[in-house]
């Protein structure tokens, strides 16, 4: 049965992590994201899991990989400043294939910034945290519920691809309390995905755990039984063992990209369509702008205006294909994209449009209203 | 030059480098602590703070607490901003090339201090690193750790200054956990392991004996760490009026101890002599019960299945003042 629960974002945030099966948190106090790690380490140790805070963000992210390599589903948690700091790690994480989720409740930056006040200044970020060719997976929720259901995605995502997973919340959601409607706890858990292990028949010391077909994320055993394999951030062959050759570095980062791009239509794509069906303006926006967006086109609505919401749920990679097709119903001028930044996704979807759609950006800390989305809408002459 | 104090009447009306008035929490230690540092000397002074509180609550636009040169880059790099400006002075004074006024008020012998300020936060755990190396360089400044042994700023997290047994929102006290399980860094032994010329710990209830070791620490040359105990009123959560008394209580129980640490080197920074003076010694040396007992953080430790916590804290604490005794009593 769907579970009503009265909670803020971040404390959600917290509560799914637990029902995805985490066991191990590390992390390192900042606002507006702390309430994660508050409620973790409460939570945790009521399931006989482990909650550590660290010296530093650097620290955070790095017990947390190693203990996902040791088996657990694992957890770090942080806003803009921290991911910055985590950034090499996340570059580990990815080249070895530790699966890790990473929840970032966004503040305004850059730097120090505006720390007890909403951005969605990390979208480039979480695109490219770290140096080198990356590709990012990063869900973003939009809404008190998503924080649950994001979180328990970006776990099952994380196993199954083993790879890190970026949650962006941001300090309006994640500050928010309010009603959440979850899913049925019993459904949650048995649609939870535990990672893969390796072939029995294989002998443990010829087991390789880099040896995989070319779209297929590596298969890493946990430490302490047995297997004979290595951890590394140098490129590596299917020993794990760092290597300079020159196919075996193009492969490898070929099929780490490709591992995601194969997964994208029947794994990874997420988005929501809000009175899409007879519009004829349209309001594309993610995590808590659609909040706002929606009380706008409820309000343009009741006015009798055909308007809708594309809303992607999964920010990388992009939902390429349907925002493609948005293209062909809808010119750029009747397009709005709200963003609380200085338009960091508009450039994706530009990219796939191949039409710029028009922008309402900000970047003070305050949140933007459904009156200024109606305002900017009937500038566009809706 | 050194400013001479007589009383405690004279130095509270003595001009003030820092302005109360600020977003701290009323009875916060920081604010005492800040205003003892800095009226410590008359010469000109340039300051540098972590995020933190202090930083927060002191400047916020349009409006400012602090009557000198003040810089806040990040949390945890204040060492190295620090000891970065001090080091441009250096270099602006060997080629002569400061400003006028400035090169007047060094003819005069008021040469610039250089004050860092950041929490228990900022210097054992994030800032750590940016601190050693810069003691490792050698700077001449003074780095002075407001030590709250907490996060206040972020919601009271544990540190790794928080003492066993603390209840902090990363440490939380119930059924499954008495909260803090890890004893305290002792930073004061590992910055004076660097070779800093003078490092010391003080209390802002004993006055004198702060003042007393700031302006040591402004005649030395070479880089300065003062650990300061810093009651906080709001995770230590006691009454505001409280503060001075909390303080009190931690010093003659001997879980703060006032002292200081003085290496002699050479030019090379060979130390040739250490030594530890403790510099205030109780006259009733009172259990650290009445001190855990002033501040709710620990009230789950008066427990019954708790109380073994409060026997470990005595036995540390006596341990603690033994060594250090010890170690005045063989001069080194």
């Amino acid at each position: 049965m769907a579970r009503e629960v009265i909670s803020s974002g971040n404390e959600l945030a917290a509560l799914a992590a637990i029902d995805a099966g985490c066991k191990f948190f590390g992390g390192y106090p900042i606002t507006p994201s702390s309430e994660v790690a508050h409620e973790l380490s409460v939570l945790l140790p009521r399931v006989g899991g482990k909650f550590i805070q660290m010296e530093d963000e650097i620290g955070g992210i790095c017990v947390a990989l190693g203990a996902s390599m040791s088996g657990v589903k694992s957890m770090t948690n942080t806003s803009g400043p921290g991911m910055s700091l985590k950034a090499e790690q996340i570059g580990l994480g990815f080249i070895a294939e530790v699966p890790l989720v990473i929840t970032n409740v966004m503040r305004g930056g850059p730097s120090t910034g505006l720390p007890t006040r909403v951005q969605q200044g990390d979208i480039n970020q979480s695109k490219s945290p770290t140096h080198g060719d990356y590709k990012s997976i990063t869900f973003c929720a939009g809404n008190l519920s998503e924080c649950y259901t994001e979180v328990v995605r970006a776990f099952n995502v994380a196993e199954e691809l083993m790879t890190p997973v970026i949650v962006l919340l941001d300090e309006t959601i994640g500050h928010m309390v309010g009603k959440a409607v979850l899913p049925d706890l019993e459904e949650v858990k048995a649609n939870l995905v535990e990672r893969a292990k390796p072939d029995p028949n294989v002998p443990k010391n010829e087991f390789l755990p880099y040896d995989v077909p070319e779209d297929k994320p590596a298969v890493i055993p946990p430490f302490f039984q047995g297997y004979h394999f290595h951890i590394t951030g140098l490129h590596h062959g299917p020993t794990g063992f760092p290597t300079e050759d020159a196919v075996l570095c193009q492969n490898l980062i070929e099929r780490l990209h490709r591992k995601i791009n194969s997964r994208r239509k029947d794994l990874l794509d997420s988005y929501e369509e809000y009175l899409l069906d007879d519009a004829e303006y349209l309001v594309l926006c993610y995590g808590s702008v659609s909040l706002a967006a929606r009380e706008a086109i409820d309000r343009l609505r009741a006015e009798g205006k055909k308007i809708g919401m594309f809303r992607p749920i999964t920010l990388w990679p992009s939902p390429e294909e349907k925002i493609a097709e948005l293209a062909q119903r809808f010119p750029a001028d009747k397009i709005l994209m709200p963003e609380l930044n200085m338009g960091q996704y508009i450039d994706e979807v530009e990219r796939i449009m191949k039409q710029r759609p028009v922008s309402l950006n900000k970047a003070n800390g305050r949140p933007i209203s459904p009156a200024e989305i109606i305002a900017k809408l009937k500038e566009m002459g809706i | 030059m050194t400013k001479k104090i007589k009383n405690l009447k004279e130095f509270s009306l003595s001009n003030d480098r820092y302005e109360g008035g600020n977003l701290m929490c009323p009875g916060c230690s920081h604010n005492i602590i800040v205003r003892e540092v800095l009226n410590a000397t008359n010469d000109p002074v340039i300051v540098a703070t972590a995020t933190g509180c202090l930083e927060v609550c002191t400047a916020v636009y349009p409006r400012t607490s602090w009557d000198v040169s003040w810089i806040h880059i990040g949390f945890e790099n204040a060492a190295v901003a620090i000891a970065t400006a001090s080091a441009a002075y250096e270099v602006l004074k060997r080629k002569g090339r400061l400003p006028e006024a400035t090169q007047k008020m060094v003819d005069e012998g008021r040469e610039p201090k250089f004050v860092a300020f950041a929490g228990d936060g900022g210097t054992f755990d994030i800032g750590f690193q940016s601190l050693s190396g810069a003691f490792e360089r050698g700077h001449n400044f003074m780095y002075v750790c407001l030590d709250n042994e907490v996060y206040a700023n972020t919601g009271g997290q544990r540190s790794s200054s928080t003492p066993i047994g603390a209840a902090t929102t990363t440490s939380p006290a119930g059924k499954v956990s008495y909260g803090e399980k890890m004893m305290k860094k002792s930073m004061i032994e590992i910055m004076a392991d660097h070779g800093a010329p003078y490092v010391a710990q003080v209390s802002p209830s004993k006055w004198k004996d702060l003042v007393k070791k700031v302006q040591k620490g402004f005649e030395v040359k070479g880089p300065v760490y003062i650990n300061a105990q810093s009651a906080c009123t709001t995770e230590w959560k006691h009454a505001p009026e409280d503060t001075i008394e909390v303080s009190d209580l931690g010093v003659d129980s001997c879980v703060w101890p006032l002292y200081e640490i003085i290496n002699e080197r050479d030019e090379h920074g060979i130390i040739y002599s250490t030594k530890l003076n403790i510099t205030y010694r109780p006259k009733n040396k009172i259990p650290v019960e009445e001190y855990l007992a002033a501040q709710p953080r620990f009230r789950h430790l008066f427990k019954p299945e708790n109380r073994h916590i409060i026997d470990l804290w005595q036995k540390a604490v006596d341990a603690r003042w033994e060594y250090l005794q010890k170690r005045e009593e063989a001069g080194v």
